[in-house]
């Protein structure tokens, strides 16, 4: 259970900020910070880790203080137990993807969790290059088995998946979800990406201007709430174009693209590149045995 | 020939260079990382022998280990260290006057690293030094490279210091640069050419070396 009061001003483009973040996180939940860039996003993650002092205020961990502004107290980085994911990744340029593992297990590690993560992120063919050599992908996925290799209770992720494209950030959400539960993680991701939040997350804290605004599950944040459809998913207008009488909408849903008619009515607000919700009521789907 | 001068030369680089390296990598790492006050100072001077003729730091050496005044006149009773004319003395003044051809590329060189490597190590559990150890100084070979041959290489074209602390006394502190000088007032210009033409293509070949394994030219041992 992490409890989370701390201020802090921070210089941004348009002038100071005054960060202040309140927030109670269970144990096992997957949590995503979400909201513009520059809305102290990643400065919160980088105070819970402990890479930045907070002001005032308090940080507690299951039971543990970590920042404690009254008493000078500030637990050091080492002694967190956090597995965090850079958005330039910080992988070790002297080392193999091997060594970047084997430096990251904690002294005494269970013996067969290396491999495992090896084998379930699958960088086999990958373990004895150095990370100059990757993709962004492969880089990614490495980072990801480095943090969880340390045996951590809580991952950080800062905004890991954005540089990524589509398919193979599918695949890294699907990997994330699996080592989450797999590991009991405690998991706080920031993102942008509406659709993997709805995939992933448990809670989201929207933040702007240092400050959240909204909390809550990821359908009470997005969705609005009148439509009680049965089939639901989000995804990214592609183009809309005038056919006859309707707009045929195109929309990305994870990796498949599928055209939606709308009226007129339902166009006006909507642009290329949007977010939205395609839901259907009242329909009897097909069930066709693959 | 008389090859004493040259060997002292190198004996004399081979040392500083040694030293000056322990020395360097924990200077070094405090001015990359620290955010003191102090900072400036300490970094005007480690700077200051770039600027200094060699001179002023050779007088003011003479001045302060000179057995005739209360410092120089501790050191050799207690320590029976006599630092004027004697190769400690020119060791000690090397280290000083090559200091920031050591630190400055450790520095740069650590700087350029991104932070985010060593925080990174740091949420492992690892502590500074073994991360100094274990990532940051592996990563940057290219900058130790170069701070090991220029302060090596400086140190075998010192000529002041020398002088003026050292003086000129055979296998003790007469080293090439100030065996060439000895040789031209006595005229004796083949002795001069020849250790002349020594330093000369030795350091040319170590410079050589140096921005070949740099320039990725010799790929085997590096990267």
């Amino acid at each position: 259970m992490i409890n989370i009061d701390i201020h802090k001003r921070l210089q941004s483009n348009d002038g100071d900020m005054n960060l202040h973040v309140v927030c109670h996180i269970e144990e096992g939940e997957f949590v995503t910070l979400y909201g513009k860039s520059g809305a102290g996003k990643t400065s919160t993650l980088r105070m819970l880790a402990g890479l930045m002092t907070p002001d005032k205020g308090l940080i507690t961990v299951n039971g543990e203080t970590w920042y404690d502004a009254q008493n000078n107290n500030s637990l050091k980085p080492q002694l967190r137990n956090i597995g965090y994911v850079f958005q330039d990744y910080a992988l070790f340029p002297n080392m193999t993807v091997l060594d970047n593992l084997k430096y990251a297990q904690p002294k005494s590690h269970s013996p067969h969790l290396l491999a495992e993560l090896i084998e379930i992120i699958e960088l086999g063919d990958l373990q004895f290059q150095k990370p100059q050599t990757l993709s962004g992908g492969q880089k990614q996925r490495v980072a990801l088995a480095r943090a969880v290799v340390q045996e951590p209770k809580l991952l950080l992720l800062d905004e890991p998946l954005a540089a990524l494209d589509r398919t193979i950030r599918i695949k890294l959400q699907d990997y994330l979800q699996q080592l989450h539960k797999k590991q009991k993680l405690t998991t706080i991701l920031i993102s942008h990406d509406i659709a993997e939040i709805m995939k992933l997350s448990d809670v989201v804290f929207m933040i702007d201007h240092g400050k959240i605004v909204k909390q809550g599950n990821p359908e009470d944040i997005f969705v609005n709430n009148s439509v009680s459809g049965k089939f639901k998913f989000t995804g990214e207008v592609l183009s809309i174009k005038k056919e006859d009488v309707v707009f045929i909408v195109t929309v990305l849903i994870q990796n498949q693209i599928v055209k939606v008619i709308a009226e007129k009515s339902e166009i006006d607000s909507l642009t290329v590149g949007d977010q939205v919700l395609v839901a259907s009521k009242a329909f009897n789907p097909l069930l066709i045995k693959i | 020939m008389d090859w004493q001068p040259l060997i002292l030369t190198f004996q004399l680089a081979a040392v500083t260079t040694i030293i000056l390296f322990i020395l360097s990598i924990p200077l070094a790492r405090w001015l990359a990382s620290s955010t003191s006050k102090l900072k400036p100072i300490i970094e005007t001077l480690v700077s200051m022998p770039l600027v200094l003729p060699p001179t002023v730091l050779g007088f003011y050496f003479l001045i302060a280990f000179s057995p005739g005044n209360a410092f120089g006149a501790w050191l050799n009773d207690w320590l029976s260290l006599k630092l004027v004319f004697s190769f400690t003395g020119l060791v000690l003044a090397s280290v000083i006057y090559s200091l920031p051809f050591m630190v400055h590329p450790i520095q740069s060189g650590l700087s350029s690293l991104p932070s985010s490597l060593i925080e990174a190590s740091s949420l492992m559990g690892k502590s500074k030094w073994k991360t100094l150890f274990n990532i940051q100084l592996p990563n940057i070979k290219a900058s130790l490279l170069t701070g090991i041959v220029l302060s090596f290489a400086h140190t075998v074209g010192e000529f002041g210091v020398v002088l003026m602390i050292g003086g000129n006394i055979p296998g003790k502190t007469k080293v090439a640069s100030i065996a060439i000088y000895d040789e031209v007032e006595a005229l004796n210009y083949a002795a001069a050419n020849f250790y002349s033409i020594v330093l000369f293509i030795i350091t040319f070949c170590i410079l050589l070396f140096v921005y070949l394994i740099n320039g990725g030219y010799i790929k085997k041992f590096w990267r």
